[in-house]
């Protein structure tokens, strides 16, 4: 759904038109859930956080002041809820990642080429072990830097739109990506050469 | 040319933290037309830029989870009260 449509389902929330709430929910509620089963690992979580999500959506939507910022605004009270969720620890980190550690390895050494997504027929991701490795994969990733891959890469937000859902400036969200990408590259290939432990030794 | 672009060159090191920004067609002109140049004449960083570009694909590609209905059910159940509560 194109921004202008989204704008247009709030103006007929705020106008308290029938069944405007309940459309809303049905667009939002699996990518709201994929969300937080993506940072929390467990549905337990991803149910909860869907269930603030929405009801926090309830009380709030009518007055959100800028109907262009709807997706941003949703993602910011999904991030929320699943920061209240995380027991220990936080999104922010005590410093950046270096980038010296996620670089190619010795081209001398064996290595597994990451399979091309182009190549490959979605029944192979469907049903293969290569989903696991996948989702294992991101979600080996710190929280900070997952947030920000999850929001771009597999819930398609625009860099402006995490900067607005995180209160980042668009410099950090942009490197954060980075240093998700390579992450989940490198776990990656580390998975696909047999050595399920590289990577953790930093 | 060859041994400036032997991994861990600062050539290759420039453009390396930037390959994410260069994928997503964010970086301006001249720096996209510089990692260009740069990307013709290393092979490593091709590799590279296309092992991430295969990764950023992968994630695109990995199938859509949906709520469990019983989850569905539940959440919904949860506004239900909410607007109850409201007088909605």
């Amino acid at each position: 759904m194109e921004q202008a449509d989204e704008a247009r389902l709030l103006e007929r929330i705020r106008s308290d038109q029938p069944g405007a709430f309940e459309s809303f929910v049905s667009l939002f509620e699996d990518r709201i859930y994929r969300f937080g089963v993506r940072m929390c690992g467990e549905r337990e979580d991803a149910r909860d956080v869907l269930q603030d999500t929405l009801l926090q959506a309830y009380k709030s939507l009518k007055t959100l002041k800028h109907p262009g910022a709807l997706r941003s605004w949703l993602y910011r009270v999904a991030a929320n809820a699943c920061l209240m969720k995380r027991r220990k620890g936080k999104f922010e980190p005590e410093r950046e990642l270096s980038l010296d550690d996620l670089g190619p390895r010795d081209p001398d050494e064996p290595r597994a080429e990451i399979p091309d997504p182009a190549a490959l027929p979605d029944e192979a991701l469907a049903r293969s072990e290569l989903r696991q490795t996948i989702r294992k994969a991101v979600a080996e990733v710190p929280p900070h830097y997952r947030i920000v891959l999850v929001m771009r890469d597999m819930e398609h937000l625009s860099t402006a739109e995490v900067a607005a859902a995180l209160n980042l400036p668009e410099t950090t969200v942009k490197m954060r990506l980075h240093r998700g990408r390579l992450m989940v590259r490198q776990r990656l290939e580390a998975a696909l050469t047999g050595e399920g432990a590289a990577g953790e030794k930093r | 040319m060859s041994h400036a672009h032997s991994p861990g060159s600062p050539r290759c090191k420039e453009l390396f933290a930037r390959l994410s920004e260069y994928l997503d067609g964010e970086l301006d002109e001249a720096l996209c037309s510089e990692a260009e140049t740069h990307l013709e004449d290393c092979p490593p960083c091709r590799d590279f830029l296309e092992s991430l570009r295969r990764t950023v694909g992968l994630l695109d590609r990995l199938p859509e989870e949906r709520v469990p209905e019983e989850i569905r059910r539940e959440v919904r159940e949860s506004l239900e009260r909410l607007r109850r509560q409201r007088g909605a």
